[in-house]
């Protein structure tokens, strides 16, 4: 049932990608239940230029979970407390009244603070570019059915390719690790017939550029896979793991 | 009087195609290597072009608003993509592909162009599977079909409820591996603000780097715009909160024509409006009206109880529901097309039989589908889209029927292209929902992300040599050149002016009133009165913009209420000339219903004697209306008909 919260948040304020920043406190009273979590912030956002004060910047686009585009570290969770889903399909339905909810930007080096809650996640489409692909050109390809796959391998591919790039991932792990994000990638393509062929170069590849970008290194802690708003599974990233030795072994 | 050639081929229809590319100019790869093109957005028509160029050795600039090429909206698409393979054996063709989707758009959109649209979509179901799209397969190894509104085949693949993420993906993939090769240079988080023109030909582009604020020029040979629909006219909407409609409104001001601003598509399954304060509207997708039944109580006691929350739409009594859609179009059933859905559940709740506290929502159903094949299947084929909406409505849609209303979601209108996808202006060249040019006045469900992808993989990269071989000769012209200082003084101007108003409204404030306005008097149901009222009342909210809007903060830098207010802008100007066009055409076609001209059973009443025609707006100064243009739409091939979707 609808019913309204009265809340305070503490919000992560940073002029630029070169100031300090510092967390400022603001109350909003009388939020609907109902309301998604970033429609609260318009709430504020707008009461902030009433006051004639600057918005706060936060990343968002299609609010209903499937750009990639929201972030946000809620209450200490990437994308909230609520599972299996984004910032923007959050609900204040999810928050008690009264509560107090510190909101940040992701915190990691290889994603800096663009400004406020806004970041730079450029690394992630770097790696999609070392390797995330399968090397065909427009045309000139077999008809669609040429090739049955089994449903199951089909599904699972499937599973891998629903990641939306978010970078929750990286933000979540203490290592800043993007093993979740790469595998996922790795994996759907190394299971398609269609991707096979480039599978051991492509891991390989890919894991060269997440290094290179500064993302750390996996040490199984299991954050990404249970902070994933679309249930990524750490099973890829075994999957990731064959593949990459397979690699190494061919060198 | 200024005349339009379409520059359709000559000769039958199934050969125009063949014919065009056989006879078409090409440039070689030496060449392509010298000549620049800009790519405006990174949606399924703009990162599918940008990729296909880039293979091809061209030089290309890609831009979009996003952090990233792959949110481009066409993201959020769910329900699939149309292709005549007929792999179901159902009966399905090319013809026929092309027949559905001509009389889909209730015959306003160009035949030459549809059949081609048709003859393409079975090789972008190839390209997608080589690229590694993971549609759904049946369990022999096999792809899966589903049905979609307006056609009596399955002929929809999809992935899921995620198509469009997993098409666009592929898309991003291919373009990521150009970006990698130098082929393509991605520019993200850059808006283009204006178009160059040059001699009469678009030479460039200025945009505006989102993160410094800076505003920056780029020369190209070629222009291509892929920026989408301009649907956030009615500040709710299906589409993403960047999605808009300015480079339609800059490059008709410069001289292309926006043709059939009126056609705009209201989706008859969005989850309604709860409040004030939201933000925008979330699809169900249509696919859902392949197991879903919509219906609202058939007593207005009934609706009444519900409205008050005295009864539950489960304590219905099955003789007691009024299944409407099955009652009025038995051959069609729930799959009606969009436009008709949307106006019965409308005529529903005008006559007082909604549900939900507002009176404005239907119910879509699954108790029959779930009991016929069971929680699981129901589950493995819609579970996103129920996840979706029990995270946003709070109700379990499998054991309550979901509510739903109809709410604007795409845009049929845009710049005119012709048959090559050339605007008017030469060297400007439209793709995907950027342009006019393929839905008519209605746009059939899963015929968008194969118009998009036809437009970027198998069309333009095509015709759009046919330009450029004549263009080998012109050097990379600098950016200093007159008419780039120029357009980037005009730009900046703008924008000082915006930031110097220091008025009391906030954007979004003034938006949300030009969306009421929209929805008001250019939505479902238009009068000559409503869009009279409309014209008045943008009017004013376009001098209240102009005089009393605030945008906090510092013009050169950052600023995303400045970007906000861009858009706002140009929504007005949009608003208007929707306004304008749907008072001109005095009939209802489609998407586009005039109250006055309907038949005795309430359909939409065509009058091709003095319609049959796309309205092509031609720019005239601020202070005048613009030019009407004519382009005649001959039908050679098909005989019209009123649509039917009874028997
Ligand atoms: C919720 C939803 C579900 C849908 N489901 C389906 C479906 O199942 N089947 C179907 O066929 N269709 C569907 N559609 C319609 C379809 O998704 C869109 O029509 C299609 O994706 C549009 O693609 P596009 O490439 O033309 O533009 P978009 O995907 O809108 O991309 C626009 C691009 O332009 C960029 N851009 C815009 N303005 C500027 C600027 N000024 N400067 C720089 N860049 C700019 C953006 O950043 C973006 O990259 C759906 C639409 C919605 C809203
Ligand atoms: S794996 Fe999950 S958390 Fe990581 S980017 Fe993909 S969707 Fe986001
Ligand atoms: S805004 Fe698109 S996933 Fe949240």
């Amino acid at each position: 049932m609808e019913k309204s919260i009265n809340i305070t948040l503490k919000v992560w304020r940073q002029k630029d990608a070169k100031a300090k920043g510092a967390f400022e406190t603001y109350k909003l009273d009388g939020i609907s239940t109902d309301t998604s979590f970033l429609e609260m912030l318009d709430i504020l956002n707008e009461k902030l230029i009433t006051e004639r004060k600057e918005p706060i910047a936060f990343d968002h686009d299609c609010r209903e979970g499937i750009c990639g585009m929201c972030s946000l570290y809620i209450n200490g969770h990437p994308h909230g407390p609520d599972e299996d889903v984004t910032t923007c399909q959050l609900h204040m339905r999810k928050f008690k009244d009264g509560e107090t909810i510190t909101v940040e930007p992701w915190r990691l080096a290889a994603f800096p603070v663009i400004k406020d809650l806004m970041v730079n996640r450029n690394a992630y489409d770097q790696i999609i570019q070392a390797g995330g692909y399968v090397s065909i050109n427009t045309g000139g390809v077999p008809d669609a059915n040429a090739i049955a796959i089994p449903k199951p391998i089909a599904d699972e591919a499937m599973d891998a390719a629903a990641c939306i790039g978010c970078g929750a991932c990286a933000a979540a792990c203490k290592n800043g690790s993007a093993m979740l994000f790469v595998s996922a990638k790795v994996s759907q393509l190394a299971l398609l017939p269609q991707g096979k062929i480039e599978a051991a170069a492509r891991a390989k590849a890919m894991v060269a550029k997440m290094d290179e970008l500064g993302f750390g290194n996996c040490t199984n802690t299991r954050a990404c896979e249970a902070e994933c708003p679309k249930s990524i599974s750490i099973s890829h990233i075994a999957r990731l793991n064959r593949e990459f030795l397979c690699a190494k072994i061919k060198d | 009087m200024t005349t339009i050639d379409a520059k359709i081929p000559k000769g039958p229809l199934a050969e125009k195609w063949k014919e065009y590319k056989a006879h078409q100019k090409l440039v070689n790869p030496s060449n392509k290597r010298r000549l620049d093109i800009i790519v405006v957005g990174t949606g399924l028509a703009g990162a599918s072009a940008a990729a296909s160029l880039g293979e091809m050795g061209f030089n290309v600039l890609n831009f979009c608003i996003q952090d990233s090429p792959r949110r481009a909206h066409s993201i959020a698409a769910q329900g699939g993509i149309n292709a005549a393979k007929n792999y179901p054996n159902d009966g399905d063709s090319v013809y026929r592909l092309f027949y559905d989707t001509i009389k889909g758009g209730d015959y306003r959109a160009r035949e030459a162009n549809v059949y081609r649209l048709a003859e393409v979509s079975n090789s972008i179901i190839d390209q997608c599977v080589a690229q590694g799209v993971p549609f759904a397969r049946e369990y022999g190894g096999l792809l899966d079909n589903r049905s979609f509104g307006g056609a009596q085949v399955s002929r929809t693949f999809y992935a899921k409820g995620q198509t469009g993420q997993q098409l666009l993906l592929g898309a991003y993939s291919a373009l990521s591996r150009q970006i990698k090769k130098g082929s393509v240079k991605m520019y993200s988080r850059y808006e283009m603000l204006d178009v160059v023109i040059i001699e009469g030909r678009a030479r460039g582009i200025i945009a505006r780097n989102l993160v410094t604020g800076k505003i920056e020029r780029f020369f190209a040979h070629a222009v291509v715009i892929g920026t989408g629909g301009y649907g956030n006219a009615f500040f709710l909407s299906t589409n993403a909160m960047a999605s808009n409609g300015s480079v339609a409104v800059q490059v008709y001001k410069k001289g292309a024509y926006f043709a059939n601003p009126c056609y705009a598509q209201i989706h008859p399954t969005c989850i309604p409006v709860h409040g004030e304060f939201q933000s925008k509207l979330t699809l169900m997708s249509e696919s859902l009206r392949n197991d879903g039944r919509i219906w609202v109580p058939k007593k207005k006691e009934d609706a009444e109880a519900i409205r008050a929350g005295k009864l539950k739409p489960t304590q219905i009594k099955e003789d007691d529901r009024d299944y409407y859609l099955e009652r009025r179009y038995p051959a069609f059933g729930n799959l009606v097309p969009r436009d008709v859905a949307s106006r019965a559940a409308k005529e529903r709740c005008d006559a007082g039989f909604g549900v939900n506290a507002t009176g404005l929502a239907v119910y879509l159903d699954f108790s029959e589908a779930i009991n016929r094949l069971g929680k699981d299947v129901v589950a493995a084929k819609y579970g996103n889209l129920f996840q979706m909406y029990e995270k946003i409505v709070d109700e379990n849609p499998y054991e309550t029927p979901m509510m739903i209303y109809p709410a604007i979601h795409y845009t049929m209108g845009g710049i005119w292209v012709d048959y090559e996808l050339q605007t008017s202006i030469p060297g400007l060249f439209a793709i995907g929902e950027a342009n006019f040019s393929d839905h008519g006045a209605n746009r059939l469900g899963a015929s968008a992300l194969m118009q998009g992808l036809a437009d970027g993989y198998f069309v333009l990269p095509y015709t759009i040599q046919n330009y450029l071989a004549d263009q080998i000769r012109v050097p990379r012209l600098s950016t200093d050149a007159p008419e780039f200082v120029a357009a980037e003084k005009e730009v900046n101007d703008k924008v000082k002016k915006l930031m110097s108003v220091q008025g009391k409204r906030s954007v979004d404030s003034i938006h949300k009133e030009l969306g009421h306005v929209m929805w008001e008097c250019v939505g479902m149901g238009r009068t000559k009165e409503t869009l009279e009222k409309a014209l008045a009342r943008i009017k004013e909210i376009r001098k209240e913009f102009w005089s009393n809007v605030y945008i906090p903060g510092d013009g050169s830098l950052m600023n995303n209420e400045l970007e906000k207010a861009l858009r706002v802008a140009d929504f007005i100007e949009i608003g208007n000339l929707m306004a304008l066009d749907g008072l001109n055409r005095e009939e209802s076609c489609g998407g586009h219903f005039r109250e006055e001209y309907q038949t005795e059973e309430g359909e939409a009443l065509r009058k091709d004697d003095k319609f049959s025609y796309a309205s092509c707006w031609k720019y005239a100064g601020e202070e005048s209306d613009p030019e009407l243009i004519k382009e005649v739409l001959d039908y050679e091939f098909i005989v019209r008909q009123q649509r039917n979707y009874k028997s």
